[in-house]
């Protein structure tokens, strides 16, 4: 029986969720110092924010922890696992997924093959299988359908299932995109500004399905945002990173009262993105 | 009646909804196709049919490039390359091992997909015209091979290019180099199996993986696809369908020289594929088809021309090359131009403007 459409599909089972921790990590590209001496730590469960202003060092942030960036300094655990040393392909296989600020999703591809693919590590089977496919290929892709179309309910995207992502409109993109990174079935998120440039409607969506994803399949969750409306709202915590330097973390109400913070961030016009 | 519309579609099980032909309209479509195939070598002559012929070989090639060109984004120029090592292994191993021509055809195609594996390796670095300009050191290595390898001389003519005689390849006591008819049937088989399994690939995970690579491949590394294995997997995948047309073209012929396999042929097919449609194994068919009948097609006008008496008969010879030239870069300009899609893009035009029809607005 399905309780609730938030349910994880029971077959799909639970992936492990561990604490991330960030020890000290430098990055700098060239006379750029993107990224000083940070450290951090996320718990299982959790909706971690990190805000600061544009060029802070906040995507630099996240594309170290999935592996596109490899920090010049410091370690990133996961688990047992140093992500400061792992190739991006290996971090669905511990759970971890991601989307982007720009939208990165496969736009030739129909919105039902994006998600599909977002199921890639959990499809094992062969070339010659894959060549033949009536048998063990076909049932593989009915299995990792099933937990696809379980996504799609979850966020209402029913009616675009067969449609080519590049001809949406930007906010179903930017949810597809959450779809992608859901259908992996992981243990932990990391959304790079999934609200920015949607309408208030768009983001009270948003807002809800991060928050659902948060509670009802327990992902750990890593969001940058810039809406501080939205990210006092729904952060159990937050980061607040400034010129690559972590100046703050903890409760909303304790990042609101910072010192620090109120300097750097909130003490100057916090409208949105500039 | 065509009164129905796809919306009408509706599946009751993934199982159904994956399937590849799912309305009857589409169904019809490939029975028609079918009875054209089984139809075409009773009625057509054997010199319409040696070009059916060329054409079911070049489809199987444009198939295997597009997988690398069309589907996964890696841009070739050595198509030509390997075809010849398709080819000459296929040759080789039924001239020095008399091993039978089917054996000898797989095998070729193997020995191919390493091949292919190996050239496919600088895509880990080189991207779009850089990677294409590498795969041209196929094509120069390859050519080298050929001319001096001695293994390969049948009967050395001092320094021209050599050719390898090929053994004999039987289809129910028919010569496949002799019998349009044998070796059409043995061609259309290995076709609609290379369309079938091609079109599976994309059905799975893995052809998947190939399309993410050419949309956006950090993103698809970032989902768990090791991009340069899967690039790898693609130059083999894809080579090893060249290689099979390689291996078709030597059971074709009598002798094998270099000649058949130069740049010419890898700018030859990549015309096939971009009229034809990138990304699409069908329309790899309708662009192979394309490149090969239309010289025939240049030729009979030309002949129908000379026959009206207004070109003298040498001057035909003289204009017939530079015709077919130009006529590929029309077709490949107005491809690009107005259907950047391809036929295949034509076709489901035009199936949607049917279906609408008369309501068509
Ligand atoms: N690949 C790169 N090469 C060179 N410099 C880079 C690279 N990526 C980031 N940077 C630099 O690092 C700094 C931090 O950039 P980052 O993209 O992490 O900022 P951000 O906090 O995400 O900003 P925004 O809010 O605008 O998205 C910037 O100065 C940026 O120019
Ligand atoms: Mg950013």
């Amino acid at each position: 029986m399905r309780v609730s459409k938030f349910d994880r599909p029971y077959e799909s089972g639970r992936p492990e969720r561990h604490q991330l921790r960030v020890e000290n990590i430098s990055l700098s590209f060239g006379g750029v110092r993107a990224l000083t001496d940070v450290s951090l730590t996320c718990e299982p469960g959790e909706i971690l924010a990190i805000i600061g202003p544009n060029g802070a060092g906040k995507t630099s942030m996240l594309n170290c922890i999935c592996g596109l960036y490899h920090p010049q300094k410091g370690r990133i655990m996961y688990g047992n696992h140093n992500l400061a040393r792992t190739s991006s392909h290996h971090l669905p296989k511990m759970g971890i997924a991601r989307t982007f600020q720009n939208i990165e999703l496969f736009r030739h591809m129909t919105v039902l093959n994006n998600l599909m693919l977002g199921r890639h590590v959990h499809m094992k089977k062969n070339i010659l299988t894959a060549l033949l496919y009536w048998g063990w290929a076909e049932r593989e892709e009915i299995e990792n359908r099933r937990f696809v179309e379980h996504v799609i309910d979850l966020l209402e995207i029913q009616h675009i299932r067969k449609q080519m992502v590049g001809s949406l409109a930007y906010g179903l993109q930017k949810r597809v995109e959450l779809g992608r990174a859901l259908a992996m079935n992981p243990g932990l998120i990391l959304l790079d500004e999934p609200m920015a440039g949607m309408n208030v409607e768009e983001k009270e969506d948003m807002a809800r399905f991060i928050l659902d994803i948060n509670e009802e399949w327990g992902i750990t969750t890593i969001l940058i945002e810039h809406d501080m409306g939205v990210v006092m709202d729904i952060s159990d915590r937050v980061a607040v990173l400034e010129f690559g330097r972590l100046i703050g973390i903890g409760t909303p109400d304790e990042v609101r009262e910072n010192p620090d913070v109120i300097r750097a961030y909130l003490g100057q016009d916090h409208g949105g993105r500039s | 009646m065509m009164a129905t519309t796809q919306c009408g579609v509706f599946h009751e099980s993934y199982r159904s909804d994956m399937q590849l032909r799912p309305t009857t309209w589409q169904r019809l479509r490939v029975v028609v196709v079918f009875a054209f195939i089984i139809i075409l070598p009773f009625v057509a002559s054997a010199q319409n049919l040696r070009i059916a012929n060329t054409v079911v070989i070049a489809a199987i090639g444009a198939i295997g490039l597009n997988i690398l060109v069309g589907y996964t984004g890696q841009i070739s120029l050595g198509q030509g390359a390997f075809l010849a090592v398709g080819a000459y292994s296929t040759g080789l191993l039924m001239h020095y091992y008399e091993l039978p021509w089917p054996i000898a055809l797989v095998l070729g195609a193997l020995i191919t997909a390493m091949f292919g594996a190996v050239f496919g390796i600088p895509s880990l670095r080189l991207k779009g015209l850089y990677l294409a300009v590498a795969t041209l050191a196929a094509q120069q290595i390859v050519g080298w091979f050929v001319r001096n390898w001695d293994p390969i001389d049948g009967t050395k003519a001092d320094g021209a290019a050599r050719e390898l005689s090929m053994p004999r390849a039987l289809f129910f006591g028919d010569k496949l180099n002799d019998s349009e008819f044998a070796f059409y049937v043995v061609g259309m088989i290995a076709l609609v199996i290379v369309a079938v399994v091609a079109t599976n690939l994309f059905r799975t995970h893995i052809g998947r993986a190939f399309v993410a690579i050419r949309d956006q491949d950090i993103a698809a590394e970032v989902m768990g696809v090791n991009v340069f294995q899967y690039k790898l997997v693609a130059f083999a995948t894809s080579s090893f369908f060249v290689g099979l047309a390689g291996g078709l073209t030597a059971v074709h012929s009598t002798n094998i020289s270099f000649e058949r396999f130069t740049i010419d042929v890898s700018i030859e097919y990549l015309a096939m594929i971009i009229i034809g449609g990138l990304g699409s194994i069908s329309g790899s068919i309708y662009g192979a088809a394309f490149v090969k009948l239309l010289p025939e097609i240049l030729r009979d006008v030309g002949l129908w021309i000379a026959d009206q008496g207004w070109l003298a008969s040498g001057q035909l010879d003289q204009y017939l090359p530079f015709a077919e030239d130009a006529a590929f870069g029309l077709a490949i300009i107005l491809t690009l131009i107005f259907e950047p899609e391809g036929i295949v893009k034509l076709w489901s035009d035009l199936k949607a403007y049917f279906r609408l029809w008369p309501f068509s607005y």
